[in-house]
């Protein structure tokens, strides 16, 4: 019976999945006037050729970094939503330890990734700290913390790290030192797919081998009755806001020691946060589906991407697939008959034989 | 000091507090009217931002202002109704759905726009209208008054009214009463013979329209193009200006004053010597100290008020 259950959740997830790409099919064959390319570029352009796939690869870290830190909070039933501003600060204050602590090679990306991991905790844990000391909604003083956060790391980057010799609003370069190395070559495939794989069984194991994971998430479940049961679920409820958060900061870090000679994301939050609200979901919050689920995302991305230097459909057209698949997933009432239907026929198929029953009521 | 206090006490500044409050205040009203029915709808970010972008294009289209706003209206109540399929009858989360409206209305927009005015950032290259500015009669004759209050967007006065509206339409109509019978207790109001589902149906599909005339005066009023994420969090705001006026119409209205201070501040104050980064972040902190500061009397209140019941309850010697 469980395994029926389990099969038929993914049988709905797939379903959803490829109901969103249907419908994003259509909308490239309705805009574009090189249906063909466009379709070629979006579908297989990520296989053509080992860069591509590279950049695949790439996008997977951050999105599993981001997607884990969802995942948590949602498991104990937050909605904190500053998984986006964890990520940025994350990375603002590792550029701060990359460049202005030297340190040897091998301690400096280690370093400035606590660090970073270390801001996001302190970032997440901000809103969890107003709810259960206050009341305040983590959910909007979350989003409001998210804007504060791009706006006073910005000021930080222009005012102490800026490199004025640079033509954009970017800092200093960052030292070889702490950059994390490539694993694949010929692309830029780094180490933080591996310690990203890592995090993965690490949040494995905390969700279903440790009792921590077991109190957060029968806290998510049902909180209640998690407190009767003798429970501190605001202590759980905290902490899982600065595991989310510290995960959340060290993939930030992890991105700009990974990929980026600069600290350059000065026009706009890079949005990996919201990503790992999607990856969240299309796991349904188990840490083991989440590579799986980040790796479908990028993959779309990065097909996007290709479609829209290719041909003439723009690479936004992945929001509309996002949203479809969000909604279809988490839709409880999505194909809720045919599970009725299931569970119906699964409980009454063992069942005697009707007058049967009925006569042993009567005894 | 003196370069702020200069900048505080004028007109001008009055001006653009009502200016600036006017989405945050449509925004707040349509967090209202769904919170009343027990639907937080924090889709109202992507809502505006969406309707912002149909009443450029639609009034570029029909050459008019007026058919532009119709139809951003139009769309607005589609959203909510779409957001109520949702929630109601495929019951996703409503949070869930509310945050992939929001990705779709800011992916969907870039997209939509880069296609029809083949740019990604701003649409300029169309010749949208705006809605008209009203110069009230002997009002701007007055000095002081007249200037702060006189000769703005049709949008903004209208957003006072809707105050006065939706004052009306919660306490004194049957359907404003059904939303927060609802509200209150779902259970209750279903024993009574109110679909609920069907009043939070229509809560959020007025939620949804509510919040369109703030995504069109955003675009055809605040300024007059559409640009990406022009919103920048209003919708937000609003859910903590609506919590704040205690959900309230009356509330909600003087909590968006005091946000669209601040966001006024902010824009007066990039002419100092400050960091402008410093400056940017008002509103958002504006909006978190004050969300706190509400909580947290409210439950101070709540607690006193169990303290005094219990004291009641206790038996006397």
């Amino acid at each position: 019976m469980k395994n029926k259950k389990l099969a038929f959740e993914s049988l709905r997830t797939v379903l959803a999945v490829a109901i969103s790409l249907v419908i994003a099919l259509v909308t490239i064959l309705l805009v574009s006037d090189v249906p063909g390319v466009a379709l070629k570029a979006f579908l297989f352009g990520p296989l053509d050729s080992m860069r591509h796939f590279g950049n695949v690869l790439e996008m997977m870290i951050p999105l599993i970094f981001t997607g884990l830190a969802v995942g948590i909070m949602f498991q104990a039933d937050q909605f904190n939503l500053g998984a986006e501003g964890a990520f940025f600060m994350g990375a603002v204050v590792s550029s701060f330890v990359a460049i202005l602590w030297p340190m040897p090679a091998f301690i400096h990306p280690v370093v400035t990734i606590l660090m970073g991991g270390l801001t996001g905790a302190v970032f997440c844990g901000i809103p969890a700290l107003l709810k259960v000391k206050w009341g305040a909604s983590e959910l909007v003083s979350s989003l409001m913390f998210n804007y504060i956060a791009f706006f006073f790391g910005l000021y930080l980057i222009n005012y102490f790290l800026r490199d004025p010799n640079a033509g954009a609003m970017v800092s200093f370069l960052l030292p070889a030192t702490a950059k994390l190395p490539v694993i694949i070559p010929k692309t830029r495939v780094h180490f933080g797919l591996i310690i990203a794989l890592l995090a993965v069984a690490a949040m494995y194991f905390f969700n279903y081998r440790t009792r921590w994971g077991y109190k957060n998430r029968l806290t998510g479940f049902n909180s209640l009755f998690a407190e009767y049961a003798g429970i501190k679920t605001a202590a759980v409820v905290i902490s899982a806001q600065l595991i989310g958060g510290f995960i959340a900061g060290a993939g930030g870090s992890i991105e700009l020691l990974g990929l980026y000679r600069r600290f350059s994301w000065t026009a706009q939050l890079p949005g990996y946060g919201w990503s790992g609200v999607i990856v969240a979901i299309l796991a349904r919050r188990n840490p083991a589906y989440i590579p799986l689920a980040a790796f479908f995302l990028a993959y779309l991305r990065i097909g996007a991407d290709l479609m829209s230097r290719q041909s003439d459909v723009q690479n936004e057209i992945v929001a509309i697939i996002q949203a479809v698949m969000i909604i279809l997933i988490a839709a409880a009432g999505f194909l809720e008959k045919a599970q009725y239907k299931m569970v119906f026929r699964d409980a009454t198929k063992n069942l005697p034989k009707a007058d049967n029953t009925a006569q042993e009521v009567e005894g | 000091m003196k370069d702020f206090l200069q900048i505080i006490f004028t007109t001008q500044f009055g001006y653009s507090v009502l200016r600036v409050t006017t989405p945050i205040l449509f925004a707040a009203l349509a967090a209202l009217v769904s919170d009343r029915a027990g639907v937080i709808n924090i889709a109202l970010e992507g809502i505006m931002l969406i309707t912002a972008l149909t009443g450029v294009l639609f009034s570029t289209w029909f050459h008019s202002a007026w058919l532009g706003l119709f139809m951003a209206v139009l769309m607005g109540t589609l959203m909510g109704m779409l957001l109520g399929y949702f929630h109601l009858k495929l019951k996703t989360n409503v949070i869930l759905a509310a945050v992939a409206l929001n990705l779709l209305a800011s992916g969907g927009t870039i997209f939509v726009l880069y296609l029809i005015a083949g740019d990604k950032g701003i649409s300029s290259s169309l010749a949208s209208k705006v809605l008209p500015k009203i110069t009230i009669p002997l009002l701007d004759k007055i000095p002081v008054l007249g200037p702060i209050f006189s000769g703005h967007n049709v949008l903004t006065y209208f957003a006072l009214l809707s105050v006065f509206l939706m004052h009306y339409f919660i306490y004194k109509t049957p359907l404003g009463m059904r939303i927060r019978a609802v509200g209150e207790s779902p259970e209750a109001a279903d024993s009574v013979g109110i679909g609920v589902k069907k009043t939070q149906f229509i809560a959020l599909s007025l939620s949804g329209m509510i919040a369109a005339f703030g995504g069109a005066y955003m675009s055809m009023g605040y300024v007059s193009w559409f640009s990406r994420d022009m919103t920048a969090g209003r919708g937000f705001i609003a859910l903590a200006a609506e919590a704040m006026g205690g959900a309230t119409p009356i509330g909600s209205f003087f909590t968006s004053l005091l946000f669209g201070f601040f966001d006024a501040l902010s824009n007066s104050l990039q002419l100092l010597r400050v960091p402008s980064e410093f400056v940017q972040m008002i509103p958002y902190v504006a909006t978190v100290v004050g969300l706190v500061l509400y909580t947290a009397t409210k439950r101070k209140q709540y607690q006193r008020m169990l303290l005094k019941i219990g004291r009641q309850m206790e038996p006397k010697e």
